[in-house]
C-alpha cells in the first residue's frame, strides 16, 4: 500500500500524467492558447477526476469485472455532462471558448487511467488524494504551456497586456507559432526534457529495431 | 471479483437509472440560468455593435436589459418580401434552428460564403431614438478558414454606411483569423460604405491595407496572416447584403425613410 503523501505528491513531477505517462495530451494542445481557458479546463478535469474516481472507489466491490470499463465510462460521462452544464450556467463566456473540449474530457485517458489503475484497488480517501495529485499534475503542465503560449503569442497574461505588441503601438512582435497547436508539442517536449534532465530515472531505455533478436537482450518490452 | 449475472444486471440497471436522474436533474435545474446567459450574450453583442457598449466595458444584467429595452427594438423580417412580420416574442426566434427546418427555410444558391440554407425570416434589431430609426442591425454568418463565423453588421438608416461589425462566435485561429474580435480592427469599419450608389454590395476587405474612410470607403484592411478569414468576411457581406439576404428588406427601409 502506498503512503498518502506519495499518492498526493508523486503525480506532480515524478509521475506526471502528461510528462511521464503522456496521457491527456490532446486537450493540452487545444485549450492552452490562453491561461484563462487552461485554468478553467484544469478545474473541470479536477472536478470530474475527483468525483468519478471516488464514486468508482466506493462502488469498487460491487462493480462486476465483466462490465467494469463501461461502468467507469458511464460515471465519467455523467460527471463531464454535469461539469459542462455548470460551466454553461455560471461562466458562460469561458464555456463558449472551451466549446467541445469539456465534453472531450470523457475521452481524456487520465480519467480512465486513474479509475482503472487506482480507484478500482484503493479506498475512497486514498483515491481522492490520487485524483487531486493527478489533476494537479495535469494543471501544472497546462498552466506552464498556456503561460508561455499566451505571453509570447499575444503578449498578454490572463488577458492583461504584459508585452505591448507592435499592432497596439508597442515594441513586441508576437510569435505566431505560439498560438498554433505545434507550439504546445514543443513546449510539452521541453517540459519533459527539463524534468528528465533533473530526474534521470524517468528516462526510458531506448528501443532499437532488432534488439529482440540480439543475444543477451534484457530490456523490457512495451 | 466474480459476480453473478443477476448482480451484473441489477448493478448496471441501477447505475444507469441513478446517473441519468442525476444528469437530467442538474440539466433541468440549470436550464433557466443557461437560457438567460444565452439571451444576455446575444443582447450584449447587439449592444456592442450598436455602439451602446464600449469594448471591455462590463455591465450589470440590469443595465444591459435597461439599455437594450430603451434603445433597441427586435423585429422579425420576412426575407423574400422584405417586410416586417408581427411576432409576440421576436427574441425567441432561433435563426440556426429555423434554417435547419425545411418548413421555415430554403436552400441557398451556391455561394462563396458557404451558406447552405437560409431561414425565411430573420431577427433584426432597430436602433431607435424615440420613434426615429438610427441604425439597422443585421445578423450575418459565413465560412472563414476553419469555421462558420456568426456576427452582426450595423448600418446607418441610409442602409449604405456601416456603423459597426462584431462576431460573437467563430473558431478561427487565435491571433490570426481570430483577430476579427480585435477592437482595433472593428474600429476601422464605421463610416465605410457597404453598398454602392446603386445599392449593390460593394464593401470588401483588402490585402495590404485600405485608405482612410474618406478616400477608400469601399475597402477595409484585411487581417494580416488571415487571408482566407478576410475573404470569408467579404463573402458573407456580399451574401447577406445581396438578393438572397437582406437586399429587399433594406430597400423597404429606404422606401419607408423617404416617405416619412
Amino acid at each position: 500500500m502506498s503512503k498518502p503523501r506519495e499518492v498526493l505528491l508523486d503525480p506532480l513531477i515524478d509521475n506526471n500524467p502528461i510528462g511521464l505517462q503522456v496521457l491527456g495530451v490532446c486537450s493540452a494542445l487545444a485549450v492552452t492558447t490562453q491561461l484563462k481557458t487552461a485554468v478553467v479546463m484544469s478545474l473541470a478535469v479536477f472536478f470530474v477526476l475527483l468525483s468519478s474516481t471516488v464514486v468508482v472507489s466506493l462502488l469498487r466491490k460491487q462493480i462486476p469485472g465483466s462490465v467494469r470499463i463501461i461502468t467507469q465510462l458511464t460515471i465519467i460521462a455523467s460527471m463531464v455532462m454535469i461539469a459542462d452544464q455548470v460551466l454553461k450556467a455560471f461562466v458562460y463566456e469561458v464555456s463558449l471558448q472551451l466549446s467541445v473540449f469539456v465534453g472531450l474530457i470523457i475521452t481524456n485517458c487520465i480519467l480512465m487511467g486513474r479509475c482503472e489503475a487506482f480507484a478500482m484497488q484503493n479506498g475512497p480517501r486514498l483515491t481522492a488524494l490520487d485524483a487531486i495529485g493527478n489533476s494537479g499534475g495535469y494543471a501544472l503542465v497546462l498552466v506552464f504551456v498556456a503561460a508561455f503560449r499566451e505571453l509570447f503569442g499575444t503578449g498578454r497574461l490572463f488577458g492583461y497586456t504584459i508585452l505591448t505588441p507592435v499592432s497596439e503601438g508597442g515594441w513586441y512582435v508576437p510569435n505566431g507559432l505560439m498560438v498554433l497547436a505545434p507550439s504546445a508539442f514543443i513546449l510539452i517536449g521541453c517540459f519533459i526534457w527539463v524534468v528528465r534532465a533533473a530526474r534521470p530515472d524517468q528516462v526510458e531505455e531506448e528501443f532499437r529495431v532488432g534488439a529482440l533478436l540480439e543475444p543477451g537482450y534484457e530490456g523490457d518490452l512495451r | 471479483m466474480e459476480h453473478s449475472v443477476r448482480h451484473t444486471v441489477i448493478f448496471t440497471t441501477l447505475l444507469c437509472v441513478v446517473f441519468s436522474v442525476l444528469v437530467s436533474g442538474v440539466s433541468v435545474a440549470l436550464r433557466d440560468r443557461q437560457e438567460e446567459n444565452r439571451r444576455l450574450d446575444r443582447i450584449k453583442n447587439v449592444l456592442s455593435v450598436a455602439g451602446l457598449m464600449k469594448p471591455g466595458e462590463s455591465l450589470s444584467t440590469g443595465e444591459i436589459n435597461k439599455r437594450f429595452g430603451e434603445r433597441l427594438e427586435p423585429r422579425l423580417v420576412d426575407l423574400s418580401s422584405g417586410l416586417f412580420v408581427d411576432s409576440a416574442e421576436p427574441l425567441a426566434f432561433d435563426q440556426q434552428k429555423a434554417a435547419k427546418d425545411p418548413e421555415t427555410s430554403r436552400a441557398a444558391p451556391d455561394n462563396p460564403a458557404k451558406v447552405r440554407r437560409v431561414a425565411n425570416q430573420a431577427l433584426v434589431f432597430l436602433l431607435k431614438e424615440g420613434e426615429r430609426v438610427q441604425g439597422i442591425i443585421l445578423p450575418i454568418q459565413g465560412y472563414g478558414l476553419w469555421s462558420t463565423l456568426y456576427g452582426y453588421l450595423a448600418l446607418e438608416p441610409d442602409t449604405r454606411t456601416v456603423r459597426g461589425i462584431t462576431y460573437y462566435q467563430h473558431g478561427e485561429t487565435a491571433g490570426l483569423g481570430g483577430e476579427v474580435d480585435n477592437p482595433r480592427w472593428k474600429a476601422l469599419w464605421p463610416g465605410r460604405l457597404a453598398l454602392d450608389e446603386n445599392f449593390e454590395p460593394a464593401l470588401r476587405t483588402k490585402k495590404g491595407g485600405a485608405g482612410s474612410v474618406g478616400e477608400d470607403p469601399y475597402h477595409v484592411d484585411g487581417l494580416s496572416g488571415a487571408t482566407i478569414t478576410s475573404n470569408g468576411v467579404t463573402n458573407m457581406l456580399r451574401f447577406w447584403l445581396g438578393e438572397d439576404g437582406f437586399a429587399r428588406f433594406l430597400a423597404q427601409m429606404r422606401a419607408e425613410r423617404e416617405m416619412g
